[in-house]
């Protein structure tokens, strides 16, 4: 990842037709935001620092590292997201909308964690490094 | 420099090199003089593909008196990997999922 990759960011945005107390509670309780996104020890606590748990892959153990950074009942949302050696910001913003809630997610600041991408050979570069070969093969 | 995917492709598209440099990925930091006892390759030719390595960003080097450290430097890989794309489509997804649990949830 080089530097101009700091700017760049992943947008996701949808109007909902649900109040932003119930989003709210989707992207905040636990028990809820596992059945949309993953396995969590979340709370909706600036500092409190959790894990998302998914499905471990043969060269990776499935675990984001976070860490809740904003909490603004019902209007935002933010905690960083550490994984495969990559470390990036999610930030959930929540506006009401005529009958509903427009709900924006934004990841960025993507840059590289130094130490995991050290430890490379836990996080799937092999495997990466494997593919490679193959791809080499294609260009050749 | 700033290394091009080319120039990373064509660096690891020698095997010698790419068995250097997975070594560096699982061991850290090591000498040439170790990187050639178990290569099969002699010292001069280890240090001319260290070379290559180094130019493609793949390695950094760090002198210490008479000796010369290697080390891999994974994050040379990255523009490799098109994390926005990859990230762009977990989340769309993760949207559909959120608003099917949204559609079941009690107000």
């Amino acid at each position: 990842m080089n530097d101009s990759a700091a700017s760049r960011s992943v947008v996701i945005e949808r109007q909902l037709s649900h109040p932003p107390e119930k989003v709210w509670r989707a992207l905040t309780q636990g028990a809820l935001i596992e059945e949309w996104l993953m396995k969590n020890d979340f709370k909706p606590v600036v500092g409190h620092k959790f894990t998302f748990r998914s499905k471990p892959m043969p060269e990776w153990d499935g675990v984001i590292d976070a860490q809740v950074t904003e909490v603004e009942s019902q209007a935002r949302l933010s905690y960083t997201w550490s994984a495969l050696g990559l470390q990036s910001i999610v930030t959930w913003t929540l506006t009401p909308a005529s009958g509903g809630t427009h709900l924006r997610m934004e990841q960025s600041g993507f840059r590289l964690d130094q130490e995991a991408a050290y430890r490379g050979a836990n996080y799937g570069w092999q495997r990466f490094i494997g593919n490679l070969e193959r791809v080499l093969g294609e260009r050749a | 420099m700033r290394a091009t995917p080319d120039g990373i492709f064509k660096a690891l598209a020698d095997p010698t090199r790419r068995a250097i440099f997975e070594r560096l990925m699982q061991e850290g930091e090591l000498t040439v003089r170790v990187l050639t006892d178990e290569s099969g390759v002699s010292q001069p030719m280890v240090s001319k593909h260290l070379g290559v390595l180094k130019t493609a960003g793949l390695v950094r080097d760090r002198p210490e008196g008479r000796l010369v450290h290697y080390r891999a430097d994974p994050s040379a890989l990255a523009p490799l990997i098109n994390w926005m794309k990859v990230y762009a489509a977990f989340w769309r997804g993760r949207f559909d999922r959120l608003e099917n649990l949204l559609n079941r949830m009690d107000q």
